[in-house]
């Protein structure tokens, strides 16, 4: 059996990688598949969790938190979508119309 | 779950059936008119907030049992915060009628939105699992970037929407991730499982990185530095009733799960994050408001403030002990009502899309409209926790909770950085009333009348007479205080 | 009190990580022979057609995705209830046919609002 500790490396780097796309890309769209990189390491961690545990709570948890990543897609896409009537775009370097 | 528990979350259950048919009744051929929709939310929520006292005392009579699989709690606590967040998103209702009657969206779909971020922050209050802490959260979540973008012909408001959804989604990440390496080390979801797997745990490394990272998340839903870039932006390009949402009721949910986590699940491993939340209270305090010194948009100084209001928030929170958790019920009521009251003078003076938004148009509003200028002065001083009004009863139990834990010197910046909001504050009242440049317009309808005087009497009454307040708080807090919860097993 | 310096080591770590592998890893291991054949999209193996640049797709397409991913993702919830149908007995059928029915909601509600139907 492969030990869990690996599987918690594997997501940890998952969830790293998706931060760094988070932090540095500047499309909408590659923005968001990096949002959903994180919420999929996450599982992940739950996964691992739960098998070393015969847990049925940690599978469950991750059940619900696809459903809400799916719920999230539909409104972040949404919401990219009105951005793109307006601007021809969806670089979010682009959106700067409230600066303090 | 049996049949028994369905009178734990009838409220829930009510207003999800109402709120869904919100959502559908104008697409199924029923005849209705768009003003219709604010008095069928204003009833579904009086049926709700009825339904949660008769829940309420019905709980009280059942045999009490304390599940280590439960995720649904009807206590006092629950109770308080659901009755407060029912109130103040009718007051929200109220003061989107002007609104949404000259756009050209759908109130009924606005109004089902809002019902569905209420469902959200009531399971916040209720829960008493991680999971369904985290649904509700999301639930609020999703509806509130929707409702931020929800005039999309409205640039900055789709701008704010598109900065909300993706800093929101990343800082759910962050708080998902936490939770499951605290799931990791304790091999549970429940908050009182947590504590006890966590009063035998003296160090762990990877428990310490998920209290870090579901804290990060949690500050970022109460926008607490350096987890608050958004809310200036936010508050500015959503609508003005969505922003009072933002700022009262979705920040009220948010303290209410900060709270309960940290009260009853990590209880025992206080020394770890208290000193930490310390410095992010420091942080939000003198940034919160030194940064709203220098805003001339009345909502980014709002904004600003209610960075600043998180800091004090955080004071009763870290502090953990029972006086710090009464602050955190009575602060939170006073605030979300001294901050509805200002957002509905704001929109008291609002000419087409954006006017009331600069404090030059608050210009000469004591000829115009004198009581309620005079009523903004009573918010403003609430906000600043000056002694007549309720919000200097809310700031004496968090900063006597906080010299009470030994943060002394906590309280001395909070004391400082109440002086220093003063001085933002009354730009406004001397806009008000010692400026003599044009009268202010104003339009004042019985709606905003409405909200803004029962904002009044409140913040007046408690400040007054404070001792129903802190009893009821007293009362409401004590079941989470002694970790001992009414629970029901919802799901196993 | 733990130790803090745990977590700035750990985070030194896993945020080098990306970095190493994007900018420092990836660039040596990988082949950089572009031409403008490979740099082609990939259309099924046939000659492209066009760019994607070229033409916009209608945004129906979008909303018919929505609702693909909303209604697909949503069966995962019917998976655990077939497999201990029996043992979940009337409570589980019931609390299942309260979950559709939130479901239908939104599809009818779709529906009416004429998502599905291509003008």
């Amino acid at each position: 059996m492969i030990p869990t500790q690996w599987f918690l490396i594997l997501s940890a780097i998952l969830f790293a990688i998706g931060v760094c796309g988070v932090l540095t890309r500047k499309n909408g769209i590659t923005i968001f598949m990096a949002i959903e990189l994180m919420v999929n390491a996450v599982n992940l961690t739950f996964l691992a969790y739960a098998r070393q545990f015969h847990q049925l709570h940690g599978l469950i948890f991750v059940f619900f938190v696809m459903a809400i990543a799916a719920a999230e897609a539909a409104v972040g896409l949404a919401i990219f979508i009105s951005l793109f009537h307006h601007r021809e775009t969806i670089d979010v370097d682009e959106a700067n119309l409230m600066r303090w | 779950m049996t049949w028994n528990d369905v009178v734990f979350m009838l409220p829930e259950i009510i207003l999800s059936i109402g709120a869904s048919l919100l959502l559908i009744a104008p697409v199924i051929g029923w005849r209705l008119k768009e003003a219709s929709a604010k008095w069928a939310i204003l009833i579904l929520l009086a049926i709700t907030a009825l339904s949660v006292v008769i829940c309420s005392n019905v709980v009280e009579g059942l045999p009490q049992t304390v599940s280590y699989s439960a995720m649904f709690a009807l206590d006092g606590f629950a109770i308080f915060f659901k009755l407060l967040f029912i109130t103040a998103i009718a007051m929200i209702v109220l003061l989107s009628d002007d609104f949404l009657r000259e756009s050209r969206y759908s109130a009924w779909e606005y109004y089902s939105l809002l019902g569905f971020a209420l469902i959200g922050m009531m399971f916040m209050a209720s829960g008493v699992h991680l999971a369904s802490i985290y649904i509700g959260l999301e639930l609020m979540s999703l509806s509130s970037y929707i409702l931020t973008g929800f005039f999309k012909n409205e640039q900055k408001s789709t701008e704010a929407a598109m900065k909300y959804f993706v800093l929101g989604t990343v800082s759910s990440g962050i708080l998902l991730y936490g939770i499951s390496l605290i799931y990791g080390v304790t091999g549970s979801l429940n908050l009182l499982t947590i504590a006890k797997a966590m009063s035998t745990i003296i160090t762990n490394d990877a428990l310490m990185f998920g209290i870090m990272l579901l804290g990060a998340g949690l500050c970022f839903k109460i926008a607490a530095v350096p987890f608050h870039v958004w809310t200036p932006d936010v508050y500015e390009g959503a609508p003005t009733p969505i922003a009072a949402f933002l700022s009262t009721a979705s920040k009220g949910a948010a303290v209410a799960i900060f709270a309960r986590i940290f009260y009853v699940g990590l209880h025992d491993f206080q020394l770890d994050w208290s000193n930490i939340l310390a410095t992010i209270s420091a942080l939000s305090m003198i940034l919160g408001n030194l940064a709203a010194l220098t805003q001339d948009n009345v909502k980014r100084m709002l904004a600003y403030s209610s960075i600043g209001h998180a800091g004090y928030v955080l004071l009763g929170i870290l502090s953990l002990n029972a006086m710090g958790l009464r602050g955190v019920l009575i602060y939170t009521l006073v605030y979300v009502f001294a901050n509805l009251g200002i957002w509905a003078t704001v929109l008291m003076l609002r000419r087409h899309e954006y006017a009331g938004e600069r404090v030059d148009d608050f210009e000469g509003l004591h000829k115009r409209a004198p009581f309620w200028a005079f009523a903004m002065i009573i918010f403003l001083l609430s906000l600043g926790g000056i002694p007549p009004t309720a919000g200097f009863i809310g700031k004496y139990f968090l900063f006597a909770a906080a010299i009470q834990s030994g943060f002394g010197w906590l309280a001395i910046i909070a004391v400082l950085m109440s002086a220093v909001s003063m001085f933002f504050y009354f730009r406004i009242v001397v806009a008000m009333y010692l400026r003599e440049g044009r009268e202010a317009e104003v339009a004042i309808t019985p709606a905003l009348k409405l909200v803004a005087g029962v904002c009044l009497a409140v913040t007046l009454i408690f400040g007054i007479l404070p001792a129903p307040l802190i009893n009821q708080a007293t009362e409401s807090s004590s079941w989470v205080a002694a970790r001992a919860a009414i629970l029901t097993h919802a799901g196993r | 009190m733990a130790n803090y310096s745990v977590l700035l080591v750990a985070a030194l770590i896993v945020l080098s990580l990306p970095v190493l592998t994007l900018f420092v890893l990836a660039p040596l291991v990988r082949a950089s022979r572009a031409n403008k054949v490979k740099l082609e999209p990939y259309e099924c193996g046939v000659p492209a057609s066009s760019y994607a640049f070229d033409h916009r797709f209608s945004v129906r397409y979008f909303l018919i995705a929505v609702l693909f991913i909303i209604f697909d993702v949503e069966t995962v919830f019917l998976f655990p209830w077939a497999i201990r149908f029996k043992q979940l007995g009337w409570f589980g059928a019931v609390e299942m046919a309260v979950f559709l029915a939130i479901l239908l909601i939104g599809y009818f509600y779709a529906w009416k609002r004429k998502v599905l139907s291509w003008v």
